[in-house]
């Protein structure tokens, strides 16, 4: 055995199994050395974390990110596969477990292509010159006569495949962090992967079944949970529980009322059955007695009363710096202002997969088997919840059945681990839809007031707007919260967006709490968080003004996107700056034909934005065309146009199929989603009453990209943000009723009409 | 005990008669293909074909079943090649994918039916399976697409 592993790697001191593995941000190793197994004729070469090469050339990309409909592996694999000049066909992913070495995991904010590319880029990059300079060895010619193209080593006429090298196990290769940030990457036009069409790797087994979601994981010997839940999110004590009728179905084992040391689901009992069936069933056969927490007898309007009440603080909530000045006094001078409220009602995540998770405990390590987008987040709570170290719990990654924020808060694995770690064994726990959407993190509603302050030429002055709502990132992690003027912290993500590029003179934007919200529920972050609001305002106020100026609301935007001073951009997330979003507003509205004639009551809308954070803008912009039924209230939307500017787009497709599908969200959010708070808890528990967009009311799309070198941002959001406003524009277009409320109801479009 | 029979296999149950089809495809014959997001019937991602016909085993008891040919997107092709499926990969339609087996069998069964199928047809056939990604441009596009294999006969 040895002889010919010693015959095939030239002579090579095997005594060093295995490789080196480097720990994140302590430099990166690169060894590929040829280890033998006892019995088999098998070289495993080892990579760096973030990627592994086989001898026969296959690369497995590991990926820290949560699929969940983003095609993020394929994305990914492709930025570090074009520098590694690997053929895409050798390419294979791996979603990783958690573990301390893969840093922060967290898959959120549309962050994941933009965080990802520079590190996967350069990890691809140190492979290929790793690869050059073995190859040149080989070859026996100088390093820099070499290229690498397409799994092979070329200097001249002469040639070496990466197979070849690889199997000669040869190959060692450290690189510091200094060294791997200075690694020449490849210029744009020698791109071969990124850009090009692609078939992404997730698809094929989402036609067959074949794909393993949380819910799907199961473990020898498990039994099944579903949870009654208190009557409040927070301090709700469980007085007596009665399960005597529950006795009586078959499979049914005990209910459980949780102790919980993290305080994450205080007053939850668990009904055990063998079977879900069971557990459904004598669910409904057990009584519990609960003291409830505080907001049992809050509503939708008491939440917006409060909104409404701290927005009229002075002293309420944080000013975000937005470049100075006196907003007060600009006002003061005004000749004119404008001034106009928009609300947004409470939205569920209402992803398809209803919360869920197994849990035990094996081999000293407690296993939690679910789809989560943020590892890094919920395993501390998991450790106070366990008393146990955060080293001997593991997170299994599973395919997310969708993600939209639901799953960045990890709670519903708390629950699971508690009843397994309580029984002494495997608990598979699943919410029923009902209780999923009880107990959502939900998107808070909001209450915003915006002003606008002219000069006697008409010119825009000054600007505020003001934003309350409840602060998911207060709720869920309070340390992610930056400082506002005068150290005051706020939630970005719930105030994201109203700090745009427009040029309007004094700007003041201030983010509230609504601490009601706070205390009643626990907001979440979803799909487009604070933008997704804050843009629904912006946009819809924005064409009053115009309206009001006697402006187009297209010429209007161009005239305040001018890219100057705090707008000019920077590298390398904004190079151009607000140019940019002029440029995506411009095209948007040309391929609507935007003021073209338009049959009675129908009407084009325009809206446009940055995405989600001015640090990684992603510029957007969208006209719908809508036809309004003057009797019935009844919105149609005909058709958006999109047209984004990301940057370069990795995989043409995914972009494509993710702007479709954050569109839709905006559009879903703002004629057919919303529910209430009463008593409180969300209203809307299920499709009875909360009715996302169906394919019968989905309209034609017209997704296009500007083609653009430059950095990668983000995708899975910013369409989100201009639809709903872009609607509302377009309704007022079409008949003269302004909409400052999503959803927007037929009645409120009656209502509008009315006056 | 209830006699079932999924994608041709025979499966025997002590499972209660009231217990929904869903549960016993997913936990005892192990095809977890077939999902669970409403339980009420009205996403339609637990879609599987009783004799052809799609319905939605979130809520279709066991006792309703045996005698009868149950199809589960595992069973719907030998090698996951109907002409659904081959449309859905083409178009890439899967987001998260969570709903698409329910959505491809839907669609399945309804082409079988009615392979000449309209647009209209379309949009009122599959408006009873939620995609909450929204993949709804692709599905529809996707219908076309196999009904027009289907219909050609290929």
């Amino acid at each position: 055995m040895s002889g010919r592993v010693n015959r095939m790697s030239g002579g090579l001191d095997l005594s060093r199994r295995g490789f080196m593995v480097a720990a994140a941000g302590s430099g990166f190793a690169f060894s590929f050395l040829t280890a033998c197994s006892e019995g088999a004729d098998v070289k495993a070469f080892e990579p760096t974390q973030w990627f592994s090469m086989a001898p026969d050339g296959i690369v497995t990309v590991n990926i820290i990110r949560a699929e969940m409909g983003q095609h993020v592996g394929t994305a990914i694999a492709r930025i570090l596969a074009d520098e590694l000049e690997t053929p895409w066909e050798t390419v294979r992913i791996n979603h990783v477990d958690t573990d301390p070495k893969w840093g922060l995991m967290v898959t959120g904010g549309s962050w994941s292509v933009w965080q990802s590319y520079p590190l996967y880029s350069q990890a691809g990059a140190a492979g290929r010159i790793a690869l050059i300079e073995a190859g040149a060895k080989i070859l026996g010619v100088d390093a820099s006569s070499c290229r690498a193209e397409n799994g092979e080593v070329l200097s001249g006429d002469r040639k070496i495949s990466y197979v070849s090298i690889l199997k000669r196990g040869s190959l060692e290769r450290v690189f510091t962090p200094e060294e791997l940030t200075a690694l020449p990457l490849k210029p744009v036009e020698e791109r071969r992967l990124i850009g090009k069409p692609v078939a992404a790797l997730d698809v094929a087994e989402k036609t067959t079944g074949a794909a393993v979601y949380g819910i799907d994981a199961k473990v020898e010997g498990m039994v099944y949970a579903r949870p009654l839940l208190p009557p409040t999110r927070y301090g709700s004590k469980v007085v007596a529980v009665d399960d005597s009728a529950a006795k009586a179905v078959s499979g049914y084992l005990q209910s459980l009322t949780l102790e919980d040391p993290s305080g994450t689901v205080p007053g939850w009992v668990m009904v055990i059955a063998e079977t879900y069936p069971a557990a459904i069933k004598a669910a409904g056969l057990v009584k519990v007695e609960w003291t409830p927490g505080p907001g049992a007898d809050v509503s939708e309007a008491d939440l917006q009363k409060r909104a409404s009440e701290l927005i009229s603080k002075a002293d309420a909530g944080a000013v975000l710096d937005t470049g100075g000045g006196d907003a007060q006094a600009a006002f003061r001078a005004a000749r004119s202002t404008l001034e106009a409220t928009y609300t947004t009602s409470t939205v569920l995540h209402f992803q398809l997969e209803p919360v869920n998770a197994l849990a035990f405990e094996k081999d000293g390590v407690f296993e939690i088997h679910t789809g989560n987008q943020w590892q890094s987040l919920i395993l501390p709570t998991l450790a106070q919840a366990l008393d146990r170290p955060e080293t001997s719990i593991v997170l299994r990654t599973y395919r997310v059945g969708g993600g939209f924020g639901r799953r960045l808060n990890g709670d519903y694995a708390v629950p699971a681990a508690l009843a397994a770690k309580a029984l002494g064994k495997p608990v598979k726990m699943i919410l029923s839809r009902e209780d999923d959407a009880r107990f959502d993190s939900p998107r808070s509603p909001s209450v915003q007031k915006l002003r606008m302050a002219f000069d006697a030429k008409g010119e825009v002055t000054a600007m505020e707007h003001h934003a309350a709502a409840g602060w998911p990132t207060l709720a869920m992690a309070p340390f992610f919260m930056p400082k506002g003027l005068g150290d005051v912290p706020y939630d970005p993500f719930a105030i994201s967006g109203a700090d745009h590029w427009y040029q309007v003179g004094v700007q003041k934007v201030r983010a509230i709490n609504n601490d009601l919200a706070n205390t009643v529920f626990r907001p979440g972050w979803l799909r487009s968080v604070g933008p997704g609001w804050t843009n629904w305002a912006l946009e819809s106020f924005l064409d009053e003004a115009a309206h009001k100026l006697g402006l187009d609301p297209v010429a209007f935007r161009l005239k305040m996107l001018t890219g100057e001073g705090r707008n000019a951009g920077s590298s390398p997330n904004s190079v151009g700056g607000a140019l940019r979003q002029a440029a995506v507003v411009r095209q948007a509205a040309e391929k609507a034909g935007w003021g073209g004639a338009l049959p009675p009551n129908t009407g084009l809308g325009l809206a446009t934005s940055f995405g989600q954070e001015r640090n990684m803008p992603t510029w957007v912009a969208c006209a719908a065309r809508v036809s309004v039924d003057r009797s019935s209230g009844q919105v149609k939307v005909e058709k958006l146009t999109l047209v984004t500017d990301a940057g370069a787009i990795i995989d043409p497709d995914g972009a494509k199929a993710q702007t479709e599908g954050a569109a839709l969200w905006g559009l879903s959010m703002a004629l057919h989603e919303g529910a209430a708070f009463e008593a409180g808890q969300v209203r809307e528990r299920n499709l009875g009453a909360y009715t996302p967009l169906r394919l019968a009311d989905t309209p034609v799309m017209d997704v296009s990209f500007i083609e653009s070198p430059e950095a990668p941002v983000g995708l899975g959001e910013p369409a989100t943000t201009v639809v709903g406003p872009a609607i509302g524009n377009a309704i007022f277009a079409a008949v003269g009723a302004r909409l400052r409320h999503i959803p927007i109801r037929p009645n409120d479009v009656l209502q509008a009409l009315r006056g | 005990m209830i006699k079932l029979k999924i994608n041709g296999k025979e499966l025997e149950t002590n499972a209660e008669p009231d217990t929904p089809l869903l549960w016993i495809v997913r936990d005892e014959a192990g095809l977890t293909g077939s999902k669970f997001g409403c339980g009420i019937g009205m996403c339609g991602a637990c879609t599987v074909h009783v004799d052809g016909a799609a319905i939605r085993s979130c809520i279709t008891p066991i006792s309703d079943l045996e005698g009868v040919e149950i199809t589960t997107i595992e069973g719907l092709d030998p090698a996951g090649d109907h002409p659904v499926q081959q449309a859905w990969r083409e178009l890439q339609v899967p987001q998260c994918g969570y709903c698409q087996s329910g959505q491809i069998m839907q669609a399945a069964s309804v082409l079988k039916d009615n392979p000449a199928i309209t647009d209209e047809q379309i949009d009122a056939m599959m408006s009873g399976n939620l995609c909450r990604c929204m993949t709804y441009a692709r599905i529809r596009a996707a219908v076309r697409q196999a009904a027009d294999v289907m219909k050609g006969g290929r």
